[in-house]
Formats: C-alpha cells, structure tokens, sequence
C-alpha cells in the first residue's frame, strides 16, 4: 500500500517537474524556434513554426520526465559516471600521473615528425595559449589577482618585437629577452595603481588596462601604423640560417637537404615547445621558493602575511612582473609567426580565452591549465566544421565542466615542500582562490 | 626588572568621533609576560592593531626597544616593517592561517624575509647559484623545532585548515615565532580552547618566556590563563587604563571588579570587602 503511494508521488513529483521544464522550454521556444522572420515585400514578414515549437516542448517534457523516472533514481542529482571521470581526472598529478608530464613532453618533441602540417599549424597555436594560460597562472592562480586585461602585456611584447625589429632589424633572438622585459614593466605600471584594489575593482581597472593599450596601439598612427597594423616582421632565424627557399645563409642550403616550408614550421613549433617549457620551469621553480610561498599566502590570507613582514606590495608587482613577462615572450613569439600584427588580435576576448584556460584547469595547477588549453583552442578547431554553432558547443562545454568541477579539472594544490616521505596533494576545498 | 621592551605613551585612537582608546599609556617589560585585560568592547584589540601597526594611531608615541638598544617609534612605521625590523609578531582573534598551504609551510611563509635574501631575491635560487637549499634546511629545522615545541610535529605535511580549533591555535603561536620576535602579541590565544588545551597553552607561552626568552604581550579573557601565567596585567575600560599592576594586585583593585561586574565602585568595594 505504501509503496505504491511512494511510487505515485514519485510519478506526480516527475510529472510535476516535467511540466516546469516545458513551460519553460515554451517560453523560449516559442520566440526562438515558433517565430521567423523572413524578408518579405516592405519589411519583414513572421513566418509560424508550430511544429517546431511543439517538437521542443513535447521534447523537453518527454525527456525530464525520463530523466526523472529512469535516470535519476533515488535523487541523485549527478550520475556516478561523471565522479568517477572527474575524480581519475583530480588524481592526475599522483600516481601514474607523474609519468604522464615527461611523456607529454617527449611526445610533444616527437610530434613534428609524425604530424601533418596542419597538426603542427594547431600545435603551435595551443601551444601558445599553454604559454599563456600558464604565464597568467602565475598571477591569478597562485597570487589570487583577478587580471582580465593579460593580453595588453601580449601586445606589448608583439609590437616591441614587430617594431625593433622592422625599424631598428634586431634579430627575434635579442628582441625575445628585452620583449619580456619590456612586457614586465608595463606589468609593473598596471601594478602600481591597482595595488590598493581587489576583487572586482581589480578585475574592472586590468580590463581597462588591456583596453587602454590596444586602443593606444589603434590610434598612435605614426609608430604603430594603427589599425593597418605592421608587417613584413622578419622570421626567426636558426643561429643566423634563414627558412627561405632563396638567398644566402640559408638553412637547406647548410645542411644540404632540399627546401621544404615545413622546415620553418617545424622550427616555429620548436620555439614555442622551448619558450612554454621554460616557463614551466620558471614558475614551478619559483613556487618553490620563498617569493612564489609568498604569493600563494598572499592569496590565502594578505592580513596575515603583513603581520608576518612580508612586504605585500612588492611580492604583488613581482607576480605582475613575471606574468606580464610571458605574456611579453608569448607576444614576440606571436608576431614572428604571423609575420603581420594589428589591434585587431588584442581585444578582450583574447584576455577571456585565457583567463578561461585558467579557470577552467583549475587555478594554480599547471597540467589543468595545459589540458583546458587543448581542449578549448583543439576544440576551436576540431569544431571548426560546425561553424556557427561552435560558440554555442563551447559555451556548454565551460558550463558542463564548471558544475562537475567548479574548481577547475585539477583542482588540487601540491605543497611546496615536505617533512615526512608522503607526497600527498591539499584538496581544492581547503585552497582559497584569493580576493582580487 | 626595569628593562622596558614597549612602551606606550598617551595613545589615543579616534574613529570618526567615536574614541576608542583614550590617553592610555603603559609599559611592557622584558621577559615578561603582560596582560591586556578589559571587559568586552574596551578597546583592547584596537590597542593591538596600533601596536603592529593595523591602524595609525591618531595621536601618541610607542617606543619599541631591542635587546642591543636599538629603538623603533612603531607609531611611524608600516605593518609589515614593524614585524620585519621592530620584530614585533602577532597572532590573530580570529585566527588568520593559510588555510590552503600546509602546516610546514605555513610555518616557511613565516621566514620569508632571511629565505628571500638567501634565495638572492630568487634570481640566484632559480640559477641554482648562492646555496639556497642548505638555507632552506635550517629554515625547516627552525619550523621544526617549533613543530616540536607544539606538539603539531606529526601534522606537518596537512593542510594548516585541515587542523582543530586548538591545534590551529598554537600553529599561529608557532608561525609567529618562526619570524624570531623578540615582542609576541597575542590577540586571546586561549578563546575557544577547553580547560586541557587552555592549560598546554599556558605551559607553551611560560617556555617562550624562560627558555626564549621572548616577551609576551596577551589580551585575554580567561581569567586562569591571565592570572596563571601574567607578571603584570593591564586592565583598560572604554579605552582609558583604569588599573595596573601584578596579579594579586589586580584581583583585589575595586576598579576593576567593578568594571567586570558592571557596578558603581563602591558597590564593588563593599563586594570585596
């Protein structure tokens, strides 16, 4: 007897459900799939769909109330699928995982020679944004600062290398370094003002920071050519050896193999390969020792690390510095690829395609950061027959997995340094994500 | 006994128009442990912020004095400079640990000015040249004998949030020796301990004094910590020092029974009496 009454109310209670989602469903369907407009003599004319509407709705009901009676037993609200993915996926940097970084690399080495050129063109590309993500990892991952304007100090250290490089023919090699260095001080002119803000007034003031310098860049004509942008940035060269198919010094020449247009690819995809190690390097050197402790207690609690007489402001604009600093490389390396820069490749979403990659692979942790890379700029392209609906996949995407890992794909947090022999990582829950 | 390591004249602290601290000035001696006392609302964590520097004093001057006779005017002076040069460390009401980082760690954070030299402002450590990790060591041996001295050895490697209340309690105690103080401020170290942990605390600060030799300045509102281990305590009432002295002077001065019950003084008196 009871149990057939539990049962009824389970039925109504779906039912109920199901008849919520379809009023919604309708709601929306009803503009965007019952209604056209199509151009018609005068003006536009509406053009009815009822039967799309009507698929959607009786979709959307038929559909909840599946999920409700079938699928969802017991309430449970996300099935156990996705914990076990997710869960292998937080394990990835103990056990077997602590291979999976060397063979990544190895294999990354190994990938030009296997790969079709249009592989290498979406390796560089990627690998790119790895440099990226990983460079404002730095800032908003392990000090806890909220910069939406990081691809200002990308365009700092392209235009120092397409400028010094056209006007002044400095070789890719020298600009490198001095585009960094560049790059760093204007993280350190953003840093000043905005060492005072946090949280939100931080966010808003770095995105009017990369703002502010792509619209210097669109309207300082005679330096940066504005909008027509500059080009004929020379190549990089091989300790001197050109990628041209004619002319001296050049690389086949030196080597005595015939010419190929994959030779400069597959350099290209060597540099950045080399630039985003050493920035693997850099920072997880650094998050060992004493500056990087400092940022990530910064990001656990400023209060405490004044009273502790760390000097909050300068650990601030050095974690400004040396983010900005691989987002200058990152620059260079963009424009000697492209050969031609403008405005045009600084806007705000860039800053968000990066900021995205950090957030999504979980902040602080650099194997997150390097598969949400893969996944959202492979994925751009993987998509890329879908066309329009490309965005729409992709915004589904973020929002699937931020509600399966709201912390990002590794949300863990490897200590610095250990007492005992236990190698154990801190949970994400326990890591604060910091203020600004 | 005369030696003073702090002391504070006529400090006033004013919000707006409301004074919190008002003309109060008192001295803390060295190796010694001093108690701040008051009743709820009197100022005394206000008193603390001026100390390390949280707020700017509206008026008054607060002279810290080293061991070698080197002197600090703390009134001048930036939070993070007072604990890096004056030495003056603290701990915090609500205790404020990196939650996220782990107990060891926690406990570096705290060496961050000698590691950072050490490290030739990381620029030396990343190459590899300047002998980093054997400064880290005695960093570590620093952080473990701290560990040690708080029995929280064998929780090195947690997350410091991971910890209980009491344990969380004296890594704060821990981490703030870690910087080498030679002033330890403690804001209620014992708030939300039970008798037990209450009393390994009181052992704790009694070996910071005698075996560190550190001086210890402490607002507290368990009265069997403040009148078990104080040499001399310091009772203020609406930001104004309303008595001052040693314990036994303490517990029998109408003025402050008075302002602990809430009662005319001569009520008080008579309630001694």
């Amino acid at each position: 007897m009871t149990g057939t009454n539990a049962k009824k109310g389970r039925f109504a209670a779906a039912l109920k459900e199901a008849a919520m989602a379809a009023l919604l469903a309708a709601v929306l369907a009803s503009f965007l799939l019952g209604v056209r407009t199509i151009p018609a003599e005068g003006g536009l004319s509406f053009y009815y769909r009822p039967m799309w509407f009507a698929v959607a709705v009786a979709g959307v009901f038929f559909g909840r109330l599946f999920l409700r009676l079938i699928w969802w037993r017991g309430d449970r609200t996300t099935p156990k699928l996705y914990d076990k993915f997710t869960s292998s996926l937080g394990g990835i940097t103990e056990g077997w995982g602590k291979y999976l970084g060397p063979v990544v690399i190895i294999g990354a080495f190994l990938l030009p020679f296997v790969a079709s050129r249009y592989v290498i063109d979406t390796s560089i590309l990627i690998l790119t944004y790895i440099l990226l993500g990983w460079g404002l990892n730095v800032v908003v991952g392990l000090a806890g600062l909220l910069d939406l304007g990081y691809v200002a100090f990308y365009a700092v250290g392209a235009y120092a290398y397409a400028l010094l490089g056209t006007h002044f023919g400095l070789s890719f090699w020298v600009v490198l370094p001095l585009a960094g260095i560049l790059a760093a001080t204007w993280g350190m002119i953003l840093g000043f003002p905005v060492l005072r803000l946090r949280g939100d007034y931080l966010a808003i003031v770095t995105l009017a920071f990369g703002e502010i310098i792509r619209i210097i860049l669109l309207n300082w004509y005679k330096v940066t050519n504005g909008p027509d942008g500059i080009s004929g940035i020379p190549r990089p060269t091989f300790f001197g050896l050109q990628f041209k198919r004619f002319g001296e010094h050049t690389f086949h020449q030196f080597f005595g193999i015939p010419y190929s247009p994959m030779h400069r690819l597959i350099f290209m995809f060597y540099i950045i390969l080399l630039l985003a190690l050493l920035t693997s390097y850099v920072t997880n050197r650094l998050r060992r020792l004493p500056v990087g402790r400092a940022w990530e207690a910064m990001r656990e609690d400023e209060i405490a690390c004044r009273a502790l007489g760390i000097n909050t402001t300068n650990t601030k604009l050095t974690a400004f510095a040396i983010g900005a600093f691989f987002g200058g490389l990152g620059g260079s390396f963009f424009a000697t690829r492209q050969g031609f820069i403008s405005p045009e490749s600084f806007t705000f979403i860039e800053s968000a395609i990066i900021l995205a990659i950090v957030v999504l692979g979980g902040m602080g942790s650099q194997i997150g950061v390097a598969i949400a890379a893969i996944v959202m700029i492979g994925g751009f392209e993987v998509f890329r027959e879908a066309a329009q609906y490309r965005m729409l996949i992709f915004g589904l995407l973020m929002v699937v997995i931020m509600v399966w890992k709201p912390r990002g794909l590794v949300s863990g947090r490897m200590p610095t340094i250990f007492l005992g022999k236990e190698r154990k990582s801190v949970s994400g829950d326990l890591v604060k994500e910091g203020e600004g | 006994m005369s030696d003073i390591i702090l002391q504070v004249d006529h400090m006033t602290m004013r919000f707006g128009g409301l004074v919190a601290i008002d003309d109060l000035s008192f001295a803390a001696r060295r190796k010694e442990i001093t108690a701040l006392i008051g009743p709820n609302g009197a100022g005394k964590t206000t008193v603390f912020n001026c100390i390390t520097g949280f707020y700017k004093p509206t008026e008054g001057m607060l002279t810290m004095t080293h061991a070698d006779g080197e002197t600090f005017l703390l009134e001048r002076m930036d939070d993070f400079r007072i604990a890096r040069d004056a030495k003056v460390a603290r701990t915090f009401q609500n205790i404020r640990l990196f939650g996220g980082m782990t107990v060891l760690e926690n406990l570096l954070v705290a060496q961050h000015n000698p590691l950072m030299l050490a490290s030739k402002y990381s620029i030396g450590a990343i190459l590899g040249i300047g002998g980093y990790r054997r400064h880290e060591n005695k960093a570590v041996e620093l952080a473990r004998h701290w560990l040690d001295k708080t029995g929280l050895i064998a929780r090195a490697d947690d997350p410091a949030a991971d910890l209980p209340y009491g344990d969380q309690r004296r890594l704060e105690i821990a981490r703030a020796m870690c910087t080498r103080p030679e002033l330890l401020c403690l804001d209620e170290p014992a708030a939300g301990l039970n008798p037990k942990e209450s009393d390994d605390l009181n052992k704790l600060l009694m070996s910071i004094r005698d075996e560190e030799g550190l001086s210890i300045l402490l607002i507290e509102h368990d009265m069997s910590v403040v009148m078990g281990i104080s040499d001399h305590i310091v009772v203020i009432d609406y930001g104004k020092k309303i008595s001052d002295g040693d314990p036994a002077f303490i517990r029998s001065d109408p003025k402050v029974i008075a302002a602990y019950l809430g009662v005319d003084e001569d009520e008080a008196g008579e309630l001694a009496s």
